[in-house]
């Protein structure tokens, strides 16, 4: 046991006194493998922030893992009248504390150069959060928005372009047409998406169901209103099951009830970005691959200069296991250094807001923590490296003969 | 007490399409502790190879060669090249110190691959090895800042410093002048003398090898002991 100590201890102060004198050479030699860290590194990390931002687009436009859609409608295509009750009670009872009603519509918006049609989405509170929705400016409804006379509304960027994108401070208003006009206050913006270029609002489901009666008409554009759920998907199916046969229960034979899982993740199977990850990494390999031939070039190269040393300490007691193991080390301390290099550049590049707003195309609202698995890989594909690298000229090494080397 | 016993020791190398050269035949040799041998030859009359063999570089192809009464060809590479490493002690003519070095590493060299109190206190038990060799003030001193006298005493502290019984010395004094080789002879034999260690010296220069008490012959691999220095 002592003399492993003082063995590895040894070995790792060899190979650093020949990284330290060698350190011109040494650095020349790893530039390759700091840039191949830095590129697998960033490469992986960047795959994690593109990753986060199709995940989140999925889960704006499909809900989060597990989202539970459903739907009541009597066979004559009617809106079941109990159903408010029937959903507060589905809620309580299973205590799910993101659930929220649908209610698609088009409502008459009043601009200064003339009326419009609006796509209008009536929603609960927790909508925003199932859906990952963040507002540009203003704030989402609450529950007190429920008791406004004017009922608030959020509007899109294209909405808001429209209006002369007024201060929210100044409580800007807008008159729906109909049969009844009616003034709503807009108390937030969210950013529009890149393809969208239509004016489109949400409102809370109450205040839109006041404003025009829900249509039940099948044949019409807009239904009656859905029911959307964020729950674990652990129990998501379970819950399915429960809440189907509560509501039909609820409702009698002379409804129709569905309730099924529509979020992204219920239709893959396994990781639905491996052949993303896989793309990567293979590309990321083949950098880390020409980086570490680059080093066994030197290598190789410079060991011929080494030779004399080598018969030295091989004539003052290095074994041939102690010469092995210090040339590879020397490779391998000389590569960590690098790969801690190459990581840190990596971190720098991509928490580097240009580059996060580059990716990310303003679709990444949680932006994911530098990955620590990126790092990991990076450190020990530079490790691996330095020991494959390594690997030849230590086998070179050993088969020095001493004297021979000596009189080199 | 007998530190190296060698009978009837050869050494051959098999030659690719050709017989085998025979380097080393029926080499007798007995060198106990505090010994000081000196070993003639010309070149080409395996003076190397000896120093191979007695520096356990090597292995005999044939004969007896005990090291401390332990038979060195049974003895494991790795274990060889321990005991070389205890016991042996290396003088180049080249002086051999690594480059880029300081004094003082390259000192405490031998001392990387020794265990227990020599590996931890290496720095301490280098530094008094140099101020031994009154080369205290140049510990930091890099090798192609030493004169060769200099260099040359860096190489014997380094050769010293595990308190090796056997001292090897390869033409010790081939790569410095007159004056300066006698200085380094001096310290050779004084060092040894306090360590108590067998010193055996390889050369051509009949000044040097008259130091020696013990004198031999190395003519076409056949080793034989003169009464005085060789001609």
């Amino acid at each position: 046991m002592k003399r492993f100590a003082s063995n590895v201890v040894g070995a790792v102060t060899e190979a650093w006194q020949e990284v330290r004198i060698h350190k011109t050479r040494v650095m020349l030699s790893l530039i390759g493998v700091a840039v191949a860290v830095c590129a697998i590194t960033t490469v992986v990390a960047l795959g994690a922030v593109a990753q986060q931002a199709t995940l989140e687009q999925s889960e704006r436009s499909g809900g989060r893992p597990a989202s539970l859609y459903m739907s009541a409608s009597m066979n004559d295509g009617s809106t079941p009248a109990g159903m408010p009750e029937i959903w507060r009670t589905a809620l309580d009872r299973y205590q799910i504390d993101y659930g929220s009603r649908v209610v698609n519509t088009s409502q008459i918006v009043q601009f200064v150069d003339g009326a419009v049609p609006v796509q209008t989405t009536g929603v609960d509170p927790p909508y925003a959060t199932m859906h990952r929705i963040v507002l540009e400016k203003g704030a989402w409804f609450t529950p007190k928005d429920e008791a406004r006379l004017a009922p608030a509304v959020v509007i899109n960027s294209v909405f808001w372009d429209r209006l002369g994108r007024p201060d929210l401070r100044t409580h800007p208003t807008v008159s729906l047409v109909g049969e009844q006009s009616t003034t709503v206050v807009v108390t937030g913006v969210y950013p529009a998406l890149s393809w969208e270029t239509d004016p489109a609002m949400y409102m809370l489901a109450d205040a839109l169901t006041a404003v025009t009666p829900v249509v039940t008409d099948p044949n019409l554009q807009f239904g009656p209103p859905s029911y959307e759920l964020w729950v674990p998907v652990d129990v998501s199916e379970q819950l399915v099951t429960a809440l189907q046969r509560d509501v039909q229960g609820a409702l009698g034979s002379a409804a129709s009830v569905q309730v099924n899982r529509q979020d992204y993740a219920a239709y893959q199977e396994g990781d639905p970005y491996l052949s993303l990850k896989l793309t990567v990494g293979a590309i990321a390999g083949l950098v880390l691959l020409l980086g570490a031939l680059g080093l066994v070039n030197i290598a190789l190269v410079t060991l011929k200069q080494r030779i004399r040393e080598i018969g030295i300490r091989r004539s003052f007691g290095a074994t041939a296991g102690r010469v092995f193991f210090s040339v590879m080390m020397e490779s391998v301390v000389a590569t960590v250094v690098a790969g801690i290099v190459g990581v840190i550049a990596a971190v720098l590049i991509v928490k580097s807001p240009f580059v996060e707003d580059f990716i990310s195309q303003g679709q990444v609202t949680d932006f994911p923590p530098f990955p620590v698995e990126a790092a990991v890989i990076g450190l020990v594909c530079a490790t691996v490296v330095g020991a494959l690298a390594g690997l030849v000229p230590a086998l070179v090494a050993v088969r020095v003969k001493v004297i021979d080397a000596i009189r080199y | 007490m007998t530190l190296l016993h060698l009978a009837g020791v050869t050494r051959t190398v098999q030659l690719i399409d050709a017989p085998a050269l025979t380097i080393l035949s029926g080499v007798d040799l007995e060198v106990t502790v505090g010994d000081r041998v000196s070993i003639v030859g010309r070149s080409g009359s395996g003076k190397t190879t000896l120093l191979n063999l007695l520096g356990l570089l090597d292995n005999p192809t044939s004969g007896t060669m005990l090291f401390d009464d332990r038979p060195v060809q049974s003895l494991s590479s790795g274990a060889r090249d321990r005991l070389r490493g205890k016991e042996v002690g290396f003088i180049f003519q080249q002086f051999n110190l690594l480059q880029g070095r300081t004094a003082l590493e390259n000192v405490m060299t031998p001392l990387l691959y020794a265990e227990g109190r020599q590996f931890w206190q290496r720095a301490r038990i280098a530094t008094e090895m140099l101020e031994r060799v009154g080369l205290g003030d140049r510990l930091s001193s890099l090798p192609d800042r030493l004169s060769g006298g200099e260099q040359q005493r860096v190489a014997i502290a380094r050769s010293l410093v595990r308190g090796p019984r056997l001292i090897l010395a390869d033409e010790p004094t081939g790569a410095l002048d007159l004056e300066t080789g006698e200085t380094v002879m001096d310290l050779i034999d004084e060092v040894a003398n306090e360590s108590g260690a067998a010193l055996v010296t390889i050369t051509h220069d009949p000044a040097i090898a008259a130091r020696a008490t013990r004198h031999f012959r190395l003519d076409l691999g056949v080793l034989e002991a003169t009464a005085g220095v060789p001609a």
